[in-house]
């Protein structure tokens, strides 16, 4: 293989791994913007993933998948929003309880169910989505540079992968051309603004909230019924946090958050490509850096090397009328 | 027949907890009129406020606008009902553009497109015609803080606000804003829109309003007409009994220099000078008064003495030592007080309870500790002592302070710092926000402390608080001393110097 073969093959698994990151980054943007801290989204995924695995393989679609994942997603962010909106209480441990439940759940459901370990049963033809072929790939796959990048990494991609990248400009569009984005940004940086402006603050944070749950749905939906062929357990393997970090990363702004998410999901497709092999002169090197990297690049990134991070000003504050 | 009143409030009654609030109120305020509110700390002005623009909700009584008896749940309602509030803490999204913040919530469609030109172009008819003028794409934390209110005001009439309510508005602007604060007002009035104005200045009081109400300990206690009452009698409805409107205080015993500021320069976080190469000396028995326009360079200059801003170059000394660059806790020990311009930002933590604000700074004190603990009842019954001592109110030092009225926790703050028994004492803004009886209360402990032979530097925006109170003024412009004078200096004298005319 030569390196530019190598460099196809390492971009094309860069856009797999990043399309769950992008929709759970871009989740996790609705819900911080409105000043609700989402430590969940992990567990939010991992329900989705289940859903969607368990209602694609019952009813043979793959849309129908979807919406299941979906639709238990923005039951989890239900759940948070009556646990920290409405009962004010703490965000970080509601959403860590709901990680609990959803790892615990799964596999007791899963094992329950199909017996087979807590694994949902194999998905073949419509049950899933599979790639799809652009127009002319083939064709344009002997042409030099251009071709393989078209063939390999634009084209055959599954629909979601579209979604996720058209999911960007339209997260951007909500939070700045509409007047729900401008309420939604004003609630997590000043609530009692939002307040006296005589809207309602409560119902204002579940409206992000159900975004968030529909995001979180397509990200599970994706792993379990797009990327693989079923449920396996704990599937989402820490992507919820990788995309948190990447949130923070891009300073809460919807096209950064692509780009880390671009980033980080290039590191672990490094991380793959690299396991096993050794490098000229400093031999094997541990997959487990790569893996490290987007948490300590976002470690630099707090400490102030890169540029400052404001978050939301009011994330992670209940909110309570008084002055 | 007459027109109805725009406002009328019937036995509005509001408890927090214990706190009764507001009790049985009555209030009629005229239509096209100015109305002034006044009263102690705590009295209860800003509840009543917040109920009528629908923040809180009263537990009793009847709320009628324009005669016809309304429920007000939500600020929703009252924003519908034509009511406009400026509150003592402003309501803006700190990183959003003047626009954004004057849209929300009234944005015109789902889409922000719309709105835009239509919010533009009622902004420009609005600056044209009240005079209010402010970048609409200004963000609004680069804005200075009397910009910030108009842009609440412009929030309120943008709505359509026929009833105005500013709560504390001149707190926290300088002479020449306030003075055209008020131009606005009287633009206002005069369109027929009515105005309720709560504040703490007498003065503006009688210049401005056509009713005063006094409130009380949550009772609406009187209501005059301003015509025909003075500055003297709503003082003692105020207080409810005879208050010094003069600082008294004999002749200054200066003694030898205790603070000393030499050829100080001080850059803020954007690389800006804020202090010019400025020295002083500060005397024990003495009060130094520095005056100016906010935002020349003082606050910065009081927070260089007090350890929290390091200094780009020059020379601090305290008893001929130099202390520049120690940090707060060090100058605390040599003796050095510091009561902040800003309690919500510097002088208090808001989530605390009292108790524990009052001994913030110095709880590494052994007095307040066992080891590596704090030894809790003792922190209370010193909190217990100050409370009583400075009649905070309520005298409760378990409640969270950010629940205490905006006086009350200039209390608290000034009692934690005089109670040290310190060496020298820096002052910004004592009575920001303070009520007749307290600004009276404090004016003596600072004097007190004069006499007992302590440095007092005292940083303010009022002329008349740094003339009544001073020893010697200096006046600092851009960042520079550019005068000193005495006491008795002419207003008109001082004001030139501050506007650096001199
Ligand atoms: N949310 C709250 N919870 C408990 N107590 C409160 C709350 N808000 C106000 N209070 C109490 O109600 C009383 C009236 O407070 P309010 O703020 O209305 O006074 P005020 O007249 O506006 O005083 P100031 O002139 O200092 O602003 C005070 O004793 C205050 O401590
Ligand atoms: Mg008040």
């Amino acid at each position: 293989m030569d390196y530019f073969d190598i460099f196809v093959s390492i971009l094309g698994s860069t856009i797999r791994l990043s399309i769950p990151l992008i929709f759970t980054a871009l989740a996790g943007l609705f819900s911080e913007r409105a000043g609700i801290v989402d430590i969940g989204l992990e567990g939010k995924m991992l329900a989705a993933a289940f859903a969607a695995a368990c209602l694609a393989y019952v009813s043979g679609s793959a849309w129908i998948g979807l919406l299941g994942g979906i639709g238990i997603s923005i039951g989890f962010s239900m759940i948070h929003g009556f646990a920290s909106i409405t009962n004010r209480g703490n965000q970080i441990v509601s959403g860590v309880a709901l990680n609990f439940i959803a790892a615990g759940l799964t596999i007791v459901l899963g094992q329950a169910w199909f017996s087979q370990g807590g694994r949902t049963p194999g998905l073949t033809g419509d049950a899933r989505f599979s790639p799809i072929i652009l127009p002319g790939a083939d064709f344009m796959r002997d042409v030099p540079i251009v071709g393989p990048l078209y063939a390999n990494v634009i084209s055959g991609n599954n629909i979601l992968t579209y979604l996720a990248f058209a999911a960007v400009p339209l997260s951007w569009w909500i939070l700045y051309r509409t007047r729900f984005g401008l309420r939604l940004r004003a609630v997590g940086e000043n609530p009692a603004a939002v307040d006296t402006a005589g809207i309602s603050v409560s119902w204002l944070r579940f409206r992000a909230l159900i975004v968030t749950g529909i995001l979180g749905g397509f990200a599970g939906a994706y792993l379990a019924i797009a990327q693989s062929a079923a449920f396996i357990n704990n599937m989402s393997a820490g992507k919820g946090y990788i995309a948190l970090a990447a949130l923070i990363f891009a300073k809460w702004k919807p096209v950064p958050v692509m780009l880390a998410c671009l980033l980080f999901g290039f590191l672990d497709a490094v991380a793959n490509f690299m396991q096993g092999k050794s490098i000229p002169m400093i031999g094997e090197v541990p997959v487990q850096i790569f893996q490290a990297l987007p948490y300590v690049l976002t470690c630099i990134l707090l400490a102030g090397f890169i540029g400052i991070a404001h978050p939301p000003k009011a994330g992670g504050v209940p909110y309570v009328k008084e002055r | 027949m007459t027109p109805h009143p725009a406002i009328e409030l019937a036995g509005i009654d509001k408890s927090f907890g214990a706190v009764h609030a507001n009790k049985n109120i009555n209030l009629t305020v005229a239509k096209g009129s100015i109305h002034g509110i006044i009263g102690e700390n705590g009295a209860g002005k800003s509840t009543l406020m917040s109920i009528l623009y629908g923040f809180y909700q009263a537990d009793r009584g009847e709320i009628r606008i324009d005669g016809k008896p309304i429920t007000i749940r939500d600020s929703q309602t009252a924003i519908a009902s034509g009511i406009g509030m400026v509150h003592q803490h402003f309501m803006l999204v700190e990183n959003f553009t003047v626009l954004e913040n004057v849209m929300l919530g009234a944005e015109g469609g789902q889409l922000l497109a719309k709105g835009v030109a239509g919010a533009r172009k009622e902004l420009k008819r609005l600056e044209a015609e009240y005079g209010l003028d402010v970048d609409p794409d200004a963000i609004i934390e680069e804005l200075p803080v009397g910009k910030q209110q108009r842009v609440e005001i412009l929030k309120a009439l943008y709505r359509g606000a026929e009833i105005l309510i500013l709560d504390e508005p001149t707190g926290v602007l300088t002479p020449a804003e306030a003075d055209h604060l008020f131009r606005i007002l009287k633009v206002l009035r005069d369109q027929g829109k009515t105005i309720l104005l709560i504040t703490h200045k007498l003065r503006e009081i009688m210049a401005i309003t056509d009713e005063v109400s006094v409130m009380r300990r949550g009772e609406m206690v009187a209501t005059r007409k301003t015509a025909e009452t003075t500055v003297e009698e709503l003082a003692e409805l105020m207080v409810g009994r005879r208050v010094l409107l003069r600082v008294e205080k004999g002749e200054a015993q200066p003694g030898k220099v205790l603070l000393s500021v030499k050829n100080l320069t001080v850059k803020d976080s954007r690389g800006v000078t804020m202090v010019d190469d400025v020295s002083f000396d500060v005397r024990e028995g003495e009060i130094l008064g520095i005056a100016g326009v906010a935002g020349n360079g003082q606050s910065e200059l009081l927070e260089a003495i007090a350890g929290i801003r390091k200094p780009t170059s020059g020379e601090i000394l305290i008893d001929g030592q130099p202390v520049a660059g120690l940090d707060p806790a060090r100058l605390r020990e040599l003796g050095l007080a510091h009561i902040p311009e800003d309690r919500h930002h510097m002088g208090l933590v808001l989530k605390f309870e009292e108790y524990e604000n009052s001994v913030l700074g110095y709880h590494r004190d052994p007095r307040y500790g066992r080891g590596a603990l704090l030894d809790l009842d003792a922190i209370r019954k010193d909190a217990e002592e100050k409370i009583a001592k400075y009649d905070i109110r309520p005298p409760n030092p378990r409640l969270k302070t950010a629940n205490f009225s905006g006086g009350n926790q200039q209390k608290i703050v000034v009692a934690r710092e005089i109670e040290r028994d310190p060496k020298m004492l820096i002052i910004g803004q004592p009575t920001r926000g303070v009520d007749i009886g307290a600004i009276e209360f404090i004016h003596r402990r600072i004097v007190e402390m004069r006499d007992a032979q302590k440095a007092v530097l005292l940083v303010s925006v009022e002329l008349d608080e740094i003339r009544s109170l001073s020893d010697r003024i200096i006046v600092m412009f851009a960042g520079k001393v550019v005068g000193e004078a005495t006491p008795d200096a002419g207003e008109q004298a001082l004001g030139m110097m501050m506007a650096g005319a001199v």
